[in-house]
């Protein structure tokens, strides 16, 4: 089984990007659980076809210890595993701790397991490495292989190296690795070749570059991934080479993440060059 | 016999100060060669130690935490507060009648000191936030017991997490009407030491207690004794003989102590200091917004105890209080005088250590010296640096990132109960007959020349100091009790007294004669090496070689 997390800037299009490329990964016959770690518990929407999921930690919070797994996932679209960590409502609490208990207890419960016959793992991580609770999927040998959806813009570019910054340190002690960047289109003047050399920088690849599509809205208004929605489209092919990418990578490494002023560089070197 | 082979080396100071920094990298000796001071009479000035400062990591620290300092020190020995600790169990077990901290439940019989209050956190608190479930405590208790008060202890993870304690205390409060709520932000990982949990403590008892009752109290010659926690019963022993020199006690601070006595405190006309670390601040803000003067006090030692019952006297001035405490003093003298003398060939020019607290480790030099033993090496555990050299230091003390975290309050004269308690005049003549107010000088100036003055000592290097300087006893918590022990060398607990007091007072040196000539006169220690370490095995040749 691969083990892999998904991170990247907030509102990049994490949750977006990871359903549809389970959904290309179904479509070549794997069996695949998506665990989503953010607090709003919104990261299975498209494959469950909008059902609310309860979530692990209200399940545990409901129904204490003594939980199935069945309790705590859900089947969604071609049999993916639909698990949501949850979370604290926005300003109490402590969502990192909420991730790290709830990735626990799904091991305890042996959603892992050989027996799932799993070959993929999907975790879709809130925003930036903000502490602990967030860096624990790839803590342990969680996740394996990291992707980072990141896009032509400065900011997003800046999470994308902050969050190599957390891999470097924990791919020093453990098995984690960097698979490269998916670059989720904004439509930014030079953006692939810019990403490319971003890429190149920090000592990895830009494994896909996912066009900006309108039907990836419209598919997301009727809750369904672009596959599901419509096979025949542009996007749905996009999705089934970022699939295919992530499913033929072999491209590890630990990520060199870049200074400050070197990624300003960038910026004006490709970004700002007809300016 | 073991005690005959020892010091054959005497040690200079400087050798042992080198001795103990010789282990430690070069930037950590740097920083502990400030904290270790040979001590010196200077010309016009006492020598400077860095004192209050976070311990390197690393380092076996013997101080505690910001939260016992504050539930277990200052709030402690209240008994008619329920004391609720907001976080894992833990923290609660540990902090639960660990202190020794005697009480008398009074006619009213109200006492939940024995009592462990806690919410118990678990993940799931950690994770949602832990706010209902305190509120929930709060009103649990408050069903239960319908006490006075209750305070609510922040540990660790409810910083870490923000739970509004002090919210949540706030609507209880306005809820019930007929019981104070309040809450203290003292995490563990708040301050240099347990120091700051006391400031902590003391800050809010000050803004949510003291000056509460205005009710006018009876009795004559109205004291408050701040920084006396009645560890073994010495609270017990002060208020036996305050209470026969007829001088009222108002409040204690806060051994022994209820809610009314705090709320009362406004109502003294003196405050005596005993702890001055602890709680030297209260003692400022009493003075500037009620206008009670202070001065500091020691009842730890037969003398001391008659010297500070002389300064409080003086203060009154009425020559009725001041026959009346020398017949006291007349009254207790033969019978501590009678167990020293007894003592006294026993003990005289043995040597001790002391490492506790921010005073006892100067305080409890009184009693050794009664007992003609004299103080080695002594430092304190989170004292700051007007604890070791005096009070005229003050001014000059370095404000850092950590004291800034700890809130210093804003008082001002009370308008309506601010009374000066003696007239510009009568106080010009106090001072004039040599009589000081707020004085403190630290505990540099008692100490010998030449002798080991050194600020939050720790495992490593108390071992060594041990090993070289040979003690005849050592005097720490209890943290320090078995590994001191296994050197050989008789340990007593100056933080809870092992299961011994009280110490203070008359009866309490008589107690501490008895002990601690027990202690260092006994042939146990001589015993702690086997035979074979002692003399070698026996060796034999063959014949034949």
């Amino acid at each position: 089984m691969r083990k892999v997390a998904i991170y990247g800037k907030g509102g990049i299009g994490k949750s977006t990007t990871t359903q549809n490329t389970v959904a290309g990964l179904v479509a070549m016959g794997k069996k695949v659980m998506v665990v989503g770690c953010d607090p709003k518990a919104d990261s299975t929407r498209l494959l469950l076809g909008g059902l609310a999921q309860k979530s692990v930690l209200d399940t545990l919070r409901e129904e204490g210890e003594d939980v199935e797994l069945d309790d705590l996932r859900k089947l969604g679209y071609g049999g993916t595993w639909c698990v949501e960590s949850g979370g604290p409502e926005p300003g109490v609490g402590c969502a990192g701790r909420g991730i790290i208990t709830s990735i626990n207890m799904l091991e305890q419960l042996g959603a892992y397991a050989p027996s799932e016959g799993l070959d993929y793992a999907f975790y879709d991580v809130l925003g930036d490495v903000v502490c602990g609770g967030f860096a624990m999927p790839i803590r342990d040998g969680k996740a394996e292989e990291i992707y980072i959806v990141v896009s032509g813009e400065m900011m997003a570019m800046y999470a994308a190296n902050n969050i190599c910054k957390g891999i470097m340190k924990f791919a020093q002690s453990g098995k984690v690795r960097l698979g490269g960047l998916i670059c989720n289109s904004r439509a930014v003047d030079n953006e692939r070749e810019m990403i490319e050399e971003l890429a190149k920088k920090i000592g990895t690849q830009m494994i896909s570059f996912v066009p900006r599509d309108n039907d990836v809205q419209r598919a997301e208004i009727n809750r369904k991934t672009v596959i599901e929605w419509n096979p025949e489209v542009k996007q749905a092919d996009a999705y089934r080479d970022l699939a295919k990418a992530i499913d033929q990578n072999q491209n590890f490494v630990i990520p060199k993440p870049l200074a400050i002023e070197e990624l300003e560089q960038l910026l004006l070197d490709y970004g700002l060059m007809e300016a | 016999m073991a005690t005959a082979k020892k010091k054959l080396v005497q040690w200079e100071p400087t050798d042992i100060k080198k001795e103990l920094l010789k282990k430690y990298p070069p930037k950590v000796a740097r920083r502990r060669a400030k904290q270790i001071l040979i001590n010196e009479a200077l010309e016009n000035t006492t020598p400077e130690i860095v004192a209050n400062v976070r311990t390197i990591p690393g380092i076996i620290s013997m101080r505690g935490c910001t939260y016992a300092g504050c539930k277990g020190v200052i709030m402690g020995p209240t008994r008619d507060i329920v004391n609720l600790v907001h976080g894992p169990i833990g923290c609660s077990f540990y902090a639960w009648l660990t202190r020794r901290n005697q009480t008398d439940a009074g006619v009213d019989g109200e006492n939940y000191m024995t009592y462990c209050f806690s919410t118990d956190m678990q993940d799931s608190d950690i994770i949602f936030g832990g706010e209902k479930k305190l509120a929930q405590a709060v009103q649990e208790i408050y069903d239960l017991f319908h006490p006075k008060a209750i305070t609510i202890f922040a540990t660790c993870p409810v910083g870490l997490i923000g739970d509004d304690i002090h919210n949540v205390a706030r609507t209880m409060k306005e809820k019930f009407g007929d019981c104070n709520v309040f809450a203290f932000s003292c995490e563990g990982y708040k301050g240099v030491s347990q120091s700051a949990g006391h400031h902590i403590a003391n800050n809010q008892v000050f803004t949510h207690m003291v000056g509460e009752n205005n009710e006018e109290k009876a009795g004559e010659y109205k004291i408050n004794l701040l920084g006396e926690y009645n560890i073994g019963g010495d609270g017990f022993e002060i208020d036996r003989i305050l209470k026969k020199c007829g001088i009222t006690t108002i409040s204690t601070f806060s051994g022994n102590s209820t809610y009314d006595q705090f709320a009362s405190a406004h109502m003294a006309d003196l405050s005596c200091v005993m702890c001055h670390r602890s709680i030297n601040y209260v003692a400022d803000m009493m003075e500037t917004k009620f206008g009670i003067p202070w001065i500091k006090v020691n009842f730890i030692g037969a003398k001391s105890t008659a010297k500070s019952l002389r300064k409080i006297a003086e203060y009154f001035g009425d020559q009725v209080l001041i026959d009346r405490v020398e017949a006291v003093i007349a009254e207790e003298m033969p019978a501590v005088d009678a167990v020293r003398e007894e003592v006294l060939p026993r003990t005289t020019g043995k040597t001790a250590m002391i490492f506790v607290g921010g005073s006892r480790a100067h305080h409890y030099q009184d009693l050794f010296a009664e007992m003609g033993m004299k103080t080695i090496s002594a430092g304190y555990e989170f004292a700051h640096r007007d604890d070791y050299e005096g009070r005229e230091v003050i001014p000059f003390l370095k404000v850092d990132a950590d004291s800034r975290n700890i809130e210093e309050l804003e008082v001002e004269a009370d308008p309506e109960r601010f009374k000066a308690r003696k007239t510009p005049q009568e106080y010009k003549q106090l001072e004039e007959a040599g009589y000081k107010f707020k004085e403190y000088d630290g505990i540099m100036p008692d100490m010998e020349k030449g002798a080991l003055v050194i600020d939050d000592l720790n495992q490593y290097e108390a071992e060594k100091l041990v090993e070289l300087m040979k003690p005849d006893i050592f005097c720490a918590g209890i943290k320090e009790k078995y590994s001191i022990q296994k050197l050989g060398v008789p340990m007593k607990q100056l933080h809870s007294y092992d299961s011994g007091g009280p110490y203070a007072g008359f009866r309490g040196a008589v107690n501490f004669y008895q002990e601690i000539d027990r202690l260092v006169n006994s042939k146990v220690w001589s015993y702690m090496k086997a035979p074979w370490q002692e003399s070698p095995e026996l060796s034999a040749t063959y014949v034949w070689e």
